[in-house]
């Protein structure tokens, strides 16, 4: 499989028919690209190489980037064609805020929780540091992903895995349960919703109910082993597995306990879905099952027929991933893919699936079912359910076209 | 001593750590074990009524939360027009940015089969509470939680007139602009998904 020049990685898996073989093999004849190419030694048993570092860089032959479609850039999303695994390299993590990056002081942080509450208290970063914590890996999506492919049905083909789907990341989070900080507050058995809110120059703000915050709710500071990066909320945000990202406020600085929704801009003006009943969702926070197969994937190409992994991501705002199937024939038939472990709930899940290309154009097309039993909608349904210029929660099967030439490009949907 | 709590913290289910809880909070370890914080652990200080004033800014549906001060659609207009129209347009048609005054009266909902009918104030919000609390903490868009209580209202109302939800000589304040009701305040249903075989 190749791998153009505006994709970071570059690859080609040597096509055989006994398995699957897959070997990384110096791309031949392409001396232009070459001539740009990162200079090592021809030999490297030959050379001492350079000492240990402090702090560890990238291959220089591996530049995965964030990509960002406006030029006010409130946005960016994760290169997952070039991810393996689940776990998102936190510099890769997706981006979306209102009001830039905040910049912000540990020692000058604190969280203030209020409202229906015995003991209104001011936590510093130190204070829920010292509390017991926790860590969970769980992803992150937000609920505008793959709106372009939802409205522009069919029309755009040279789109990439990033570009329909990367307001995904999955990360190990660690911080302290809110439930603990609840209970250190004393918050009212009354309290049925609280508001988050953050320290950005949107100061933004959600309203999520307390049984999220009972249930599951983390106030994280740790992302992947290290503090939160500032683009993710440092120093502490707030966590919500499996609910649409902009609920989990970063740079929180106020959490207040109250008895209904504060009916915020972003939870009534934005992230509402309109429906052709003539009314519109609201608090629609669990985000469905979804996947994407993220290799092959537009711009890649197929070197020749023979076996090619398929491979991609699954997820579910609402549990585990149960199964995901895989069609080689534009969903005529489906075939069960094999899950890497972990298989963890409201979490990317790895899947993969040997195929034959006999050459010849084929559609492929990844079908997530989590744990309730839901799976993953075609569009007709979710058209049918949301109408053609509802907001968000695009979740319906996507599809990749292989071209007779190997080609891949993006197939639209099932 | 935070820092020694948290290596001890760290250690999990050793005795360390049983011994260390039971040292400082003195409650029960199987407690501990099942609800962290079942009495309070003691981290952290009690909040201020100065600490709380300082950044409690949300204003909800029922009023809770809107200062005291008032402003006029007239005072509105002339603020607007030196502080938003550059990015929302003089009339709040929208410019580089959002649109703040719909299209029409908000009698059309078909917003998820009509792309061409954009949501704004006038026939999208359910709440004009909503209006003042974002426009306190988040508006001017490059200068933003600068403006006063009584600035705030006078815009308010200014938009919701310009939506024609209010008259011209409406006056917005801690207990009007509760009560004025907005055209797609009944349109807005509670999330029925829940997962399963249905899709919603
Ligand atoms: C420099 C440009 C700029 C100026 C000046 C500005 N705004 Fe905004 N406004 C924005 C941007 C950008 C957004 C969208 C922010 C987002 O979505 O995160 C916005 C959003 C809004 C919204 C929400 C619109 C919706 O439908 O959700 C309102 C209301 C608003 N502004 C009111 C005002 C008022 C009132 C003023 C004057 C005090 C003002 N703005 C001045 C840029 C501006």
């Amino acid at each position: 499989m190749e791998r153009p020049k505006s994709i970071s990685r570059r690859r080609v898996l040597a096509a055989g028919t006994a398995g699957i073989v897959g070997a990384a093999l110096p791309i031949a004849g392409q001396s232009a690209d070459q001539a740009a190419r990162p200079k090592v030694p021809a030999d490297p048993t030959k050379v001492q190489g350079p000492p240990a570092s402090d702090v560890g860089g990238r291959s220089p032959f591996e530049r995965p980037k964030r990509l960002s479609f406006s030029d006010r850039r409130t946005s960016s999303l994760t290169p997952l064609q070039d991810l393996d695994g689940i776990i998102t390299p936190s510099d890769l993590h997706f981006e979306r805020h209102h009001g830039g990056v905040p910049a912000i002081d540990p020692q000058q942080y604190s969280l203030l929780v209020h409202g229906m509450v015995e003991r209104p208290m001011v936590f510093t970063l130190d204070d829920l540091r010292r509390f017991p914590g926790m860590s969970m890996i769980r992803m992150m999506e937000c609920s505008g992903n793959g709106g372009r492919v939802y409205r522009r049905e069919g029309s755009q083909t040279d789109l990439t895995p990033q570009q329909i789907d990367g307001l995904t990341s999955t990360s190990e989070w660690t911080g302290v349960a809110l439930s603990t900080l609840l209970r250190e507050v004393g918050a009212s058995q009354k309290a049925t919703w609280f508001l988050a809110e953050g320290m950005d120059a949107a100061v933004m703000t959600r309203s999520v109910p307390m049984a999220k915050a009972w249930a599951d709710a983390l106030i994280a500071y740790g992302q992947n082993g290290e503090p939160l990066r500032p683009e993710q909320g440092y120093p502490v945000r707030l966590f919500l597995p499996g609910v649409e990202g902009n609920a989990s406020v970063k740079w929180l600085r106020r959490i207040e306990i109250g008895d209904q929704p504060f009916m915020t801009r972003e939870e009534t003006s934005k992230y509402t879905d309109p429906l052709p009943d003539g009314t519109a969702r609201i608090f629609s926070l669990d985000m469905d099952a979804k996947s994407l197969i993220t290799e092959p994937s537009f711009p890649d190409k197929l070197t020749g027929p023979g076996w090619w992994e398929i491979r991609g991501i699954a997820w579910s705002g609402r549990g585990k991933i149960a199964k995901v199937e895989v069609s080689g024939d534009g969903g005529k038939t489906w075939q069960l893919a094999r899950l890497d472990e972990p298989v963890l709930p409201k979490c990317h899940t790895r899947f993969r699936l040997p195929w034959q290309w006999k050459g010849g154009e084929a559609m492929i097309a990844s079908r997530a079912t989590d744990d309730t039993g839901y799976s993953q909608p075609t569009y007709d349904v979710l058209l049918a359910a949301r109408g053609p210029s509802t907001a968000y929660h695009f979740n319906h099967i996507r599809a990749w076209k292989i071209l007779a030439d190997g080609t891949v490009k993006f197939g639209g949907a099932l | 001593m935070p820092r020694f709590l948290t290596r001890v913290l760290h250690e999990g289910s050793s005795r360390g750590f049983v011994t260390a809880v039971l040292l400082l909070f003195g409650c029960s370890a199987v407690a501990l074990a099942q609800k962290p914080a079942a009495a309070p652990l003691g981290i952290g200080r009690a909040a201020t009524p100065a600490d709380i004033a300082k950044i409690d800014i949300d204003v909800r549906p029922d009023g809770q939360g809107l200062p005291e001060g008032q402003g006029t659609v007239a005072e509105g207009a002339a603020i607007y027009a030196a502080k938003c129209a550059s990015c929302h347009g003089k009339n709040g048609e929208g410019a580089s940015f959002d649109r703040l005054v719909a299209t029409d009266s908000g009698k059309n909902f078909d917003f998820a089969t009509n792309p061409k009918l954009p949501r704004a104030v006038g026939n999208y919000w359910p709440y004009a509470t909503t209006l003042y609390d974002y426009t306190y903490r988040a508006m001017p868009f490059m200068q933003p939680g600068t403006l006063s209580a009584n600035d705030t209202y006078a815009l308010v109302a200014y938009i919701l007139h310009l939506n024609k939800i209010v008259p011209e000589n409406a006056v917005m304040d801690r207990s009007t602009l509760p009560a004025v009701k907005m055209p797609a305040r009944d349109r807005f249903v509670m999330d029925n998904r829940k997962g399963g075989k249905v899709v919603k």
